[in-house]
């Protein structure tokens, strides 16, 4: 029994069964190993990705639950880094072992989808479900800001 | 001016058969995307090559685990070598002991210790001096011109005259057959152009779109998925099991078992991981199936007084001095809580046995005991064995140890396929290398101006190095004994080790014994401060009258806290002092109180670490180990009942998140020194920063990490 679903724009036709996880399907069976595994429960963000336009876990979500419907993943961001998150990233040198950044990145872009203006309070909110364990988070929340200021079209 | 070095000859040998074009061409596609070299790779030496079409690669002998060695090795070698440091390629080193060891650390290809820069500060340069000057040396036989009216600048040899111009390239495949230099004359610092400026991480572009290939990204053809069941005590053993509805499940390819337990062996990770849900495994738990944390540290603290000292330092009598009649004396005792890694990418690794060789692709910090072990776990020699380090997803040192690697490579030799082994979190922090807990018992005597005249300090843990490397149990340690002598000038003291085993299998994390010793330490030289009714800066100033880089750092980090003026209400401040890896640092830590627990608001960093490579870097390692110290010294304590590890994920086992971080002020001294490590000292002195902070705020000294309600309460 296949699935249909888009990922990062395309229709594809997957085979795993309902209840893989999304994130095994995107990383095994699509070879988009971007998105990443940390926990398995939803408690570190590594995973994230977003079902239609919403962050989610995706090591906690079954495939079942994307049928239909659109999954983004790190690598739809762009892959020349010319998203102004990862200029952004890049520009304050973010990530240390990266591991954890696709789900940074990830989450951050869905904080920017809705709020081009975010306060320390929105960035909390919408950042404290990703787990850094370098600790990169002062230049998190800073690359935040920039890529928000470019965004709104207004200098860094 | 310049300073010309002799080099050993058998300490840098031409090693292009320890690399070859292929390896090489294979680690430069795993770090940084298909770099295509057309033609032939040359290496002039081993941490140079160059193909004849002037892609240049560059070497690290040092895995890249977050701590920025992927770039600052290259800028060391860049250097010398006069190339374009944005233009470089990036592979990892295969495993080479004489080629690659850490001197600093005795010889092995490990990453650890904070000593990447300091073994290389010199060699790396040394090495791409010499590649400069075989190139000149290659352009002038060439051009048939004296080689000192050329010049190599950024990646072209050229001269006077006309038609004298060449790349690298051009020249790389003469170069390599022309003898390696033995002297060769290396730029005065002053000089430098890519040392000591701040340069973009060259693996921070792979590290934003999703293509940086770390181990559990690796992909072979005909990759197979390994699950492993583990005995839920460490150290115990298969009894038995049943793998008969485990073999039903979809996609379930075989059941092996191995020594650390049963792997469960499937077409993708998720069916590999399901099945291993349904097997049935029957435990031999082994001597441990008893141990708890309570009389671990119940016997640490008995060991403390029973067990056999090793004397790191006398100095006069202080036994005399504190119990003499009528002395003032200060006795305390600090406890430290085991710990956990918890690097976020959960220990992996790709192993492909066919029969006389094995292929490991994965993230190590160990390379040449990683092909060592391996090879004699499955019967091969070393040279058979081929190891590929990709990038880490955090190391902290828990990826020195390969438990996982023999695992990988035992399963793929039962399976006679490529195997890509991977751990869930679960297994990961149950089966961790743990941080050992600790005891210190600290005394001092204190003369009439409150200042200590004497002072004993007994360090009392298990021995990780008795474990990694073998040390006798009646050797001292060195990794137990990490700023356990503090700077302070005291006419008489004593610090001696006891080595205890507690149980638990312990594992060098991030900073080692620098973070219990310097809790200890600065914990007691407050308490010694607040007994003489002094300001904890000043006091720890005129006991550093000596040592001007004490004086600087500690001077700075106050200034900037502002610990001349007070804090905001309900604000207090705690101040931190340490030298480790050959770094002076001073923390201010800036906290309040809310329902019985510390909020920490501000950290000032001033730190001494010598000549610097990639300040920025430094800047985020920095910020970096704050953080990593403050979810132990705030939260963390891994703890065990009926031999089995209670905490089993991140709900369970803290760690710090964004809207927790305080604001981090990190001040670096422009300095000459010869250079420091700065991976791990900050992650020592948080804690102590923090505990003097809470003494401040509420009177209660915290003796016992980690600094929860309940052990601030009961302090």
């Amino acid at each position: 029994m296949a699935t249909t679903l888009k990922v990062n724009g395309k229709t594809v036709s997957v085979k795993a069964e309902p209840d893989t996880p999304l994130l095994w399907v995107v990383r095994d069976e699509l070879g988009l190993t971007g998105t990443k595994f940390g926990c398995g429960a939803a408690l570190c963000g590594a995973c994230t990705v977003h079902l239609d336009g919403t962050p989610i876990r995706s090591c906690q979500t079954p495939l079942s639950a994307a049928a239909g419907k659109s999954v983004s993943t790190i690598e739809s961001l762009s892959r020349n880094n010319s998203h102004p998150l990862q200029k952004a990233w890049i520009a304050h040198d973010v990530p240390q072992c990266g591991y954890c950044q696709s789900g940074q990145l990830m989450s951050a872009a869905a904080l920017l989808a809705g709020n081009k203006n975010p306060s320390d309070a929105d960035i909390d909110q919408a950042m404290s479900g990703n787990i850094c364990r370098c600790g990169t988070y002062v230049r998190v929340r800073a690359a935040i800001k920039t890529a928000a200021a470019e965004m709104r079209g207004a200098k860094a | 001016m310049t300073q010309t070095l002799t080099v050993s000859r058998r300490s840098f040998i031409k090693a292009s058969s320890a690399v070859s074009a292929g390896g090489l061409l294979m680690g430069v596609s795993i770090a940084t995307g298909p770099a295509r070299a057309a033609g032939m790779v040359h290496t002039p030496n081993a941490w140079v090559h160059i193909s004849d079409d002037n892609v240049i690669t560059l070497i690290s002998a040092r895995s890249e685990m977050g701590q920025g060695v992927y770039t600052s090795m290259p800028m060391l070698i860049a250097e010398e070598l006069n190339v374009d440091i944005k233009r470089v390629k990036v592979a990892m080193a295969p495993p080479n002991t004489k080629i690659y060891g850490n001197a600093l650390l005795g010889g092995p290809q490990l990453t650890g210790g904070s000593t990447s820069v300091r073994d290389g500060w010199e060699k790396l340069r040394v090495a791409g001096a010499q590649v400069r000057e075989m190139l000149i040396t290659a352009a002038a036989d060439k051009w048939k011109v004296d080689r000192s009216t050329l010049k190599a600048e950024n990646g072209l040899v050229t001269g006077p005259a006309k038609g004298q111009k060449a790349t690298y390239g051009q020249l790389a495949a003469a170069a390599s057959k022309v003898p390696v230099p033995e002297k060769v004359a290396l730029k005065d610092p002053s000089q430098f152009r890519i040392v000591g400026k701040k340069l973009t991480r060259l693996d921070t572009p792979s590290k934003v779109n999703g293509t940086a290939v770390f181990g559990i990204d690796v992909k072979l053809p005909g990759l197979v998925y390994a699950s492993l069941e583990q005995s839920p005590v460490i150290g115990g053993t298969v009894k038995s099991f049943d793998a008969a509805e485990t073999k039903k499940m979809p996609g379930v390819i075989d059941v092996v078992q191995i020594p650390d337990g049963v792997a469960v062996v499937a077409d993708t990770y998720w069916h590999a991981l399901k099945a291993r849900r349904a097997l049935k495994v029957e435990w031999d738990e082994g001597a441990n199936a008893n141990l708890n944390t309570a009389a671990m540290l119940a016997g640490t603290k008995a060991a403390a007084g029973t067990g056999k000292p090793l004397v790191l330092k006398t100095v006069g009598d202080p036994d005399a001095a504190i119990n003499a009649q009528g002395a003032q004396v200060v006795r305390a005792e600090y406890i430290c809580p085991n710990l956990s890694h918890s690097p976020l990418e959960p220990m992996n690794f790709t192993a492909w046995y066919q029969g006389n060789k094995m292929d490991l692709i994965g993230p190590t910090q160990w390379q040449d005991a990683a092909q060592a072990s391996i090879a004699k776990a499955v019967g091969l020699e070393p040279a058979a064995v081929s190891l590929q380090t990709t990038f880490l997803g955090g190391g902290f040192g828990r990826r020195i140890d390969i438990d996982f690697i023999i695992q990988a490579a035992q399963i793929s030799k039962a399976v006679k396929k490529p195997v890509k082994l991977l751990w869930t979190r679960e297994d990961d922090m149950t089966h961790d290398f743990y941080r050992p807990m600790s005891v210190h018992n600290i005394a001092a005597a204190v003369g009439p101006d409150g200042k200590p005249t004497a002072m004993t300090f007994r360090f009392t843990s298990q021995s990780i190095t008795g474990r990694v490397f073998g040390l006798p149990a009646e050797v001292q340690d060195p990794l137990m004994t990490e700023a356990a002598m503090a700077p302070y000038e005291i006419a008489s003291t004593r610090h001696d080790v006891v080595k205890h085993d507690a149980g638990l299998r312990v594992g060098y994390w991030r900073s080692v014994s620098h973070f219990q010793n310097a809790f200890a330490n600065e914990g007691f030289i407050d308490e010694l401060a607040a007994a003489a009714k002094a300001d904890p800066v000043a006091y720890r100033a005129a006991l550093v009258s000596k040592s001007p880089r004490f004086q600087n750092v500690l001077k700075l980090a106050a200034d900037k806290a502002g610990w001349g003026s007070a804090p905001a209400a309900g604000r207090s401040r705690g101040v931190a002092l340490m030298e480790g890896y050959d770094t002076y640092m001073a923390m201010v830590a800036e906290i309040s109180m809310k329902d019985g627990e510390p909020v920490v608001h501000r950290v000032v960093a001033a730190a001494d670490l010598g000549r610097m490579v990639n300040p920025d870097t430094v800047e985020a390692q920095i910020q970096s180990s704050i953080i990593f110290g403050l979810s132990a010294a705030l939260w963390d304590e891994i703890t065990v009942d009926k031999g089995r590890v209670q905490q089993t994920n991140f709900d369970k086992y803290r760690l710090m998140r964004n809207n927790e971080v305080p604001q981090i002020d990190v001040i670096l001294v422009q300095s000459t020194e010869k250079p420091g490590g700065i991976g791990e000292p900050a992650t020592a002195i948080i804690g102590p920063a923090v505990g003097n902070a809470i003494f401040a705020a509420t009177g209660k000294r915290v003796r016992r990490m980690p600094f929860t309600k309940d052990n601030i309460a009961s302090a």
